[in-house]
């Protein structure tokens, strides 16, 4: 085991392999905020041709028209959910990575607030139940009856 | 001829295999139900001989790619002639038939050990964990067998060669990956038949805790490596830098991961303090299926992914059925057997059982996170509701403020105590840490880098805010010892690994934080003779030159790097390849890798006037994602190398023979 | 009686799943319907590609019900597809093509080879109409009706037996 963990770092540092090639455009841009736009939009736009790929990240050609419009429409001076709202017309609900809130997502978005809500009152209910339990600690000995008893009372 | 035969040999010993997995599964655990010690000593023979037998299979397809025998159409379809004899050997993983061979060997493995290392188990639970692991092993053969089979021939017409192996395929990363993985969606399956064993046999006391503990380790240390490794490869072969796609892949590993986790810490409190029992039993179950419906995701196709794999219909039935009635039954067994008194253990607000609790419901609201937005556009496709995608920005919104949470109560856990933790005691142990971490974790950035990120930040925090506790609580230990390294020798070994897989979560909060926020990705025009500066890195083209390589030709670019004033400079060379058979482009990023920070410049497009599009990427900390991963799984394994469960191998403690009591075996 | 009802919550909600799983097993993730389904064709003004001079509009698929097939040179699938477009042409379809990201030269030369179904080709060189049709990939087939709208997409290559069985009962729904 002690000689896994320098080969694996070993591993980490070797030279790295053959990539997919992507797009990568030479594009000026009318300053960082302009430039982060970009690069926000093209990484939650997903590519409609390929597998699962958003499209900085896709060298298929719809993927690079996508960018390129991207970037038109921003030097239109549109803003994002108009950019969006153009990719959205023309492909579908499904070229957004981050899905809208609607009568479909509800459940999508709304899930992980109500688990929340649930873990709360679950945690506040057992350990309130909890601390007016049994205050002694039992002795193992003790706990080894106790499990014995509850084991013979399941299988009544 | 004898050679020819080998195709033969193993699928005849694969049929043996199920065979005996079949016994393995029925005649233990009908023994244990009718106590009948005969039929029970039937489970240790029947898992060595199921490993054995699936042994030879995989060695007799080893050998046929080993021996370039293209009538085995599955070595024809993944292998070649030309092959080096080293992706020969993992071709054999590289695609669906043998991957579900690994799968079926490595879970035979992992029966065999559980046979070898359960000396000291009653025999009733050892014939009911190996009977739930045969079961489980003959429904994989059967899979295998019915519709994956690797040694299906191509008879008569033997092709002159084979098509060779997916050359993205032919990676370091990708030998490690698969089988790390696998090592740890199947390891889940020995806790998951305690668990089961557990119910059916009515025994859910501490050592019973204590016998699952090891097991659970082993399995999550390897499933973190293997995410890792999976991560590791997707960063240099398949994305631009990224590392982490939620691709429904990814999300299949991550799934188990984060309720093996969960896994992890209840059964630390069914152990010491007889508590979480059923939720522990569940957990279990939760994990293996998990793992199962991993398996299902990827080897089905009915999520779009990244990793095309094959897909047939029939496969994706076969796995669901697997899925539906190893899951089914489980959950049946479960609903009816599970204790209906709870054991009431006492503990306040302010404990380590409460805080492991927390973890555990912060934990399961993750994974419910993740499946649901994997699953999600699945659900609505079958509902005819349209084609959504559900992709980082949603999963990122969610998973990291659920992460940060997990800190927070991470570093409360650290210096917490079982059953309660007086207030004053929590907050003079923690106060200097949670100051500590604030100011240093706000700083740090800025001394870092030129812009302050609020994001950075807080991820700093985090990690200091679970470092600090913990030095806190290693000091408190040594200081009453008569040295400090006398102290830090008398801190057991499962103390060490808890410590190490909790530093492992921290590295990797920052690596994650520094490399999502401060990574700096510039497309630039470059022609000899041109410097770009990225991230103060000039990067200088010296000439652009063109090679032939055994099957491609490439552009190849000579870029010397220089770091700020100094004089030492290094050398990068990117390529753009054309992969002459399949006339695939293909880019070979140069990597400069560090531990505070990798350089990375890939070759874009010709732009004509004998300049290139270039993209430069310097990406600080990704390294320490997983470094990160690499110390959990340590931790993981060093815990269970602590000497209790060692001592449990040779002369179990008196309450693993107190809590047999009379009443034990089902009476139903 | 009420813990063994929760106990059993985590089998029913895997029950669920599992139908939605068998269900998502016939489901193909790749069939997607238009997003322009039921919407006016889009607005545009490209030149023929048989006469450079010629400019067409939106206002060519009025009137008619119209088979608009998406096509270029480049594309291997649209030459098999061909005999079933001839086919549709001579069963009485009206059928206007679009060339994408193509060449004139590339496009007449293809029409030349495989036969021209089509009433007109609209040239799109830089993909333009592709783009605001929701175009990723050639062929791809839109049926639109006689007031210009979108009624049906096909996706990729049409079957022969996709003739008969699909795109004449569409074109026959929308001609009333």
């Amino acid at each position: 085991m002690a000689r896994l963990i320098p080969t694996a770092l070993l591993l980490l540092l070797l030279l790295p392999g053959l990539a997919l090639a992507g797009g990568i455009e030479v594009r000026e841009f009318d300053g960082p905020v302009m430039e982060r736009r970009y690069d926000d939009l093209t990484s939650i736009l997903r590519c409609p041709k390929c597998q699962n790929q958003a499209i900085d990240d896709s060298d298929s050609p719809i993927a690079g028209d996508m960018r390129d419009r991207v970037y038109a429409l921003l030097q239109d001076g549109r803003s994002d959910k108009e950019i969006l709202d153009f990719m959205v017309e023309r492909f579908g609900d499904y070229v957004l990575y981050n899905p809208r809130l609607e009568g479909r997502t509800f459940l999508l978005w709304g899930l992980p607030a109500v688990l929340g809500l649930l873990g709360l009152v679950l945690v506040g209910l057992l350990v309130r139940a909890r601390r007016n339990a049994s205050n002694r600690e039992l002795s193992a000995e003790e706990r080894a009856r106790l499990d014995a008893l509850i084991n013979r009372e399941r299988t009544e | 001829m004898q050679i020819l035969m080998i195709p033969e040999i193993g699928h005849y010993a694969l049929v043996i295999a199920m065979l005996m997995a079949a016994v393995q599964g029925v005649l233990p655990l009908a023994g244990a139900a009718t106590r009948r010690p005969l039929w029970m000593a039937y489970a240790r023979p029947m898992a060595a001989g199921q490993l054995l037998f699936v042994a030879i299979a995989y060695a007799c397809l080893t050998a046929s790619y080993m021996l370039d025998d293209f009538s085995v159409a599955n070595v024809a379809n993944n292998s070649n002639s030309m092959l080096p004899w080293y992706y020969k050997l993992s071709a054999v993983w590289g695609n669906h038939e043998g991957s579900v061979l690994l799968w079926s060997l490595l879970l035979a493995a992992w029966g065999y050990f559980a046979a070898r290392f359960s000396r000291e188990l009653p025999r009733d639970m050892v014939a009911r964990v190996l009977g739930v692991l045969g079961l489980v092993g003959m429904g994989f053969l059967a899979f295998v067998l019915i519709t994956s089979n690797p040694f299906e021939r191509l008879l008569p017409n033997v092709p002159g060669d084979g098509a060779d192996l997916n050359p993205l395929l032919q990676d370091i990363g990708l030998i490690m990956h698969p089988p790390m993985l696998y090592m740890g969606y199947v390891g889940f399956s020995v806790v998951f038949a305690f668990a089961i064993a557990a119910l059916l046999g009515g025994r859910l006391d501490a050592a019973w805790a204590r016998w699952a503990r090891p097991w659970t380790n082993l399995a999550w240390a390897f499933l973190t490596v293997g995410i890792a490794l999976g991560s590791w490869w997707a960063y240099y072969e398949l994305g631009w830098g990224g590392w982490w796609f939620w691709d429904p892949v990814e999300n299949a590993s991550l799934l188990p991961w984060l309720t093996g986790t969960a896994l992890m810490h209840s059964l630390a409190v069914t152990e010491k303090r007889g508590a979480f029992k059923s939720w522990t039993l569940l957990l279990a179950i939760f994990t293996f299926s998990l793992s199962l419906l991993g398996t299902f995701l990827v080897r089905s196709g009915v999520l779009t992914s990244v990793h095309a794999f094959a897909n047939d219909p029939s496969r994706g039935q076969f796995i669901l059925m697997l899925l539906g009635i190893t899951v089914g039954l489980s959950l049946l067994v479960f609903a009816l057997r599970a204790p209906r008194v709870g054991h009431k253990v006492g503990f306040t607000w302010l404990s380590r059982d409460a805080l492991l609790l927390i973890n555990n419901i912060l934990l399961v609201i993750m994974t419910i996170t993740v499946l649901m937005g994997t699953v999600y556009p699945l659900l609505l496709d079958a509902l005819d509701l349209g084609k959504i995608s559900v992709g980082p920005p949603y999963f990122n919104a969610l998973f990291v403020p659920l992460t940060l949470l997990l800190a927070l109560f991470m570093g409360l856990g650290q210096v917490s105590r079982w059953k309660q933790t007086p207030l004053r005691l929590l907050v003079s142990r923690l106060w200097l840490a949670a100051v500590g971490a604030v100011v240093l974790g706000a700083v740090l950035p800025l001394l870092f880098a030129e812009r302050w990120s609020p994001a950075v930040a807080l991820g700093l925090i985090a990690a200091l805010w679970i470092v600090l506790p913990m030095l806190r609580d290693l000091f408190e230990k040594t200081r009453s010892a008569r040295s400090v390294g006398a102290g830090l020798k008398k801190l057991s070994l499962a103390y060490w690994g808890m410590q190490l897989g909790h530093l492992g979560v921290a590295v990797t909060i920052v690596g994650v934080a520094v490399v999502s926020n401060y990574s700096i990705e510039q497309n630039v025009r470059m022609a000899p003779g041109d410097s770009v500066e990225v991230a103060g890195y000039t990067f200088t083209m010296n000439e652009l030159s063109r090679r032939q390589g055994a099957n491609f030709l490439a552009d190849r670019a000579n870029i010397s790097v220089q770091h700020g004033d100094s004089r030492r400079s290094f050398a990068m060379n990117p390529e753009k390849r054309l992969y002459l058979a399949t006339r695939m482009p293909m880019s070979q990023v140069a990597l400069r890798p560090g531990f505070l920070r990798d350089l990375y410049v890939a070759m874009g497009e010709d732009l004509g006037d004998g300049s290139w599009a270039l993209r430069v990427q310097y990406k600080p900390f990704v390294r320490w994602l997983w470094l990160g991963g690499l110390l959990m799984a340590f931790g993981g394994v060093l815990a269970v190398a602590d000497k209790r469960y060692r001592r449990l191998a040779t002369a179990p403690d008196p309450e693993t023979r107190a809590a047999p009591a009379t009443g034990r075996e089902a009476s139903a | 009686m009420n813990r063994r009802l929760i106990l059993l919550l985590p089998l029913v909600l895997f029950l669920v799943l599992a139908v939605f799983f068998y269900q998502g097993l016939s489901l193909n993730p790749f069939q997607r319907d238009s997003a322009l389904m039921a919407e006016t064709f889009p607005a545009f003004e490209l030149t023929t590609l048989e006469d450079p001079s010629r400019t067409v509009d939106e206002s060519l698929l009025q009137g008619d019900v119209t088979l608009v097939n998406v096509w270029g040179e480049w594309c291997p699938t649209c030459k098999q597809e061909m005999p079933q477009l001839l086919d549709l042409a001579e069963r009485g379809v009206r059928l206007v093509g679009v060339d994408y990201k193509d060449t004139r030269e590339k496009g007449m030369g293809f029409l030349e080879e495989f036969g021209d179904p089509f009433e007109v080709n609209i040239f799109d060189p830089d993909g333009d109409l592709g783009f605001d049709l929701g175009v990723y990939g050639a062929p791809e087939t839109f049926l639109v009706d006689a007031d210009g709208v979108i009624r049906y997409h096909h996706t990729g290559y049409i079957k022969p037996q996709d003739v008969t069985e699909v795109i004449l009962p569409e074109v026959e729904k929308w001609r009333d």
